[in-house]
């Protein structure tokens, strides 16, 4: 006779009045696949950790956005936004969907080029741009979005010294309503310093003044925000057209929609609480179309969208280490995968689901990372089945920012795959080896002997 | 080890303590294990009737057998002496 499936005793206190309107999950349903590609075949061929990227999800996502905008507006273009995610592949996914490239260092602007995007299709942000950036940005017509007084005086300078007229737009920082007030960025509109950086440019003559930028926050969470940062876009815009007789090409509201992702400390989850694209495009396009623009007149609108695109489309999957029990008495996992891969799990709380079926006892549990230090905690309360060394988890909407802020630290950074819209499975980024990571390092000559 | 002689139990996985009035549930393996235990069973005759009815391995259990039995403890349903 074949015998029972093992599950771990358990035993749980019950414990009643604590419930909320909302009662407490009792039942999770594992993932088992990811676009139909079975995630035990994906570990077993892959390894774990790994990252998976569905580009179905990426391409479902920037198409949505897409349609939320342009049914509102006239004229729309997407830039991605390469510190979101810079993976080549994941870049040239929305390249191939028509999407621009939006970088913020030499790096990255390098890699949009690499990745086939023309120089007048890159939108060059960040406050740091270098001389030779600027040159390289000038030469090939990139739109160059002044930060801050400096650049603007070494862009004027350098636009006289190579007898070009180069596109630039100025980025504004401005109140709109949320706090903290993002007031880093370029130039501040309610003290008069981003119009005052416009008369600049126009009275130089040297340089082709094309737009306003702006990049009021991250993870917003209240569309009016966007509103406000519209309007006050709208009005430089028009007392522009006004004083110089021209118009604005393009209105840049840059980045900062949210996923779903749930964040720390929040009382409901992310799904139900986040606005979703629609509700973004309504509250910018409405402010802009209803500003007073001719028809004619009305400026081309840029997002540089990038978390919202992608975190859903990545998933990282990984395997319990090993489970033990804390000084009071709570459940401890260890996965093979930490805040070193997961940065994210620093801002959020990250759903994770178990990769096979369990019965329906569940506990509370923190999940740790496999680094040997206090930091690297995954979830710090969280409540799973009964996990055990050797099972896998899935975690979900990994796509932003930790294929980009993901440390090299104490373990190597692991494959990333990308299935295809034909479930083809392809690595796009192979797992580090040691030779790679010491491949820059040079070990003095006193040194070469260790003689222990 | 011993279950204290006043919890009660039921066959379904619901145990309670009628000194404290604390309730618990249990999974099928923890409920078997205390009712095990309730027979005063020592753990070698535990561990062989699980071994020989579910599919574990023997230090698998074992860990998670002692784990189980802190538990116990932590929520005072077992006799230390």
């Amino acid at each position: 006779m074949d015998k029972l499936r093992y599950e771990r005793p358990s035993i749980k206190q019950m414990n009643a009045g604590l419930m909320n309107q909302y009662g407490l999950k009792t039942e999770y349903a594992p993932v088992l696949d990811i676009d139909g590609v079975p995630v035990k075949k994906i570990i077993s061929e892959y390894g774990s950790p790994v990252f998976v990227i569905s580009e179905r999800q990426l391409r479902r996502n920037y198409q949505n956005a897409v349609r939320a905008f342009k049914t509102r507006y006239p004229k729309v273009q997407f830039a991605w936004s390469y510190k979101t995610n810079y993976l080549d592949s994941v870049c040239r996914v929305f390249h191939q969907e028509g999407s621009w490239a939006e970088v913020v260092s030499r790096f990255e602007y390098q890699k949009a080029l690499r990745n086939g995007v023309p120089g007048k299709k890159i939108v060059f942000n960040g406050p740091d741009k270098r001389e030779e950036d600027i040159i390289t940005a000038i030469k090939n017509d990139s739109l160059l979005h002044i930060d801050h007084f400096d650049e603007l005086y070494l862009t004027l300078e350098l636009a006289e010294k190579l007898n070009k007229k180069p596109r630039v737009a100025i980025r504004v920082n401005m109140d709109t309503g949320i706090y903290p007030m993002w007031d880093r960025f370029g130039f501040n509109y309610e003290n008069g310093q981003a119009w005052n950086a416009i008369n600049k440019i126009m009275a130089s003559g040297k340089l082709e003044f094309t737009g306003l930028h702006t990049h009021i926050g991250t993870f917003m969470l209240v569309t009016s925000a966007y509103a406000a940062a519209a309007s006050k876009l709208c009005d430089l815009a028009y007392n522009f057209r006004i004083k110089f007789n021209k118009n604005i090409e393009y209105i840049d509201i840059g980045g900062g929609f949210p996923s779903t992702n749930t964040l720390k400390g929040s009382y409901l989850q992310g799904v139900d609480t986040v606005p979703s694209i629609d509700e973004f495009a309504e509250a910018i396009t409405n402010t802009i179309v209803n500003y007073g623009f001719k028809p004619e007149d009305l400026p081309t609108l840029i997002l540089e969208t990038g978390r919202a695109l992608v975190d859903d489309a990545a998933f990282l999957l990984g395997t319990v280490l090993a489970t033990k029990r804390l000084s009071d008495g709570r459940r401890a996992t260890i996965m093979d995968f930490g805040v070193n891969l997961l940065f994210t799990s620093y801002w959020y709380d990250h759903e994770i689901s178990p990769a096979q079926e369990f019965t329906q006892n569940s506990e509370d549990m923190v999940v740790y990372g496999p680094l040997c230090m206090n930091i690297d905690v995954v979830r710090e309360n969280i409540n799973l089945p009964l996990l055990q060394k050797g099972d896998n988890v899935v975690v979900h909407k990994v796509g932003a920012y930790n294929m980009t802020q993901w440390q090299q630290f104490i373990t190597m950074r692991p494959k990333v795959i990308l299935i295809d819209m034909q479930r083809n499975v392809h690595i796009i980024r192979e797992t580090e080896t040691l030779d790679y990571i010491t491949e820059l390092e040079k070990v003095p000559q006193h040194l070469t002997e260790t003689n222990l | 080890m011993k279950l204290k002689s006043n919890i009660a139990t039921s066959e379904t996985g619901f145990i309670f303590n009628p000194s404290t009035g604390d309730s618990f549930s249990a999974n099928a393996v923890g409920m078997e294990i205390i009712s095990l235990l309730k027979k005063n069973k020592p753990l070698n005759e535990i561990k062989k009737h699980i071994l020989d009815k579910y599919n574990v391995d023997e230090a698998v259990f074992e860990k998670d057998y002692d784990d189980y039995i802190a538990q116990l403890q932590f929520y005072n349903l077992i006799d230390t002496m």
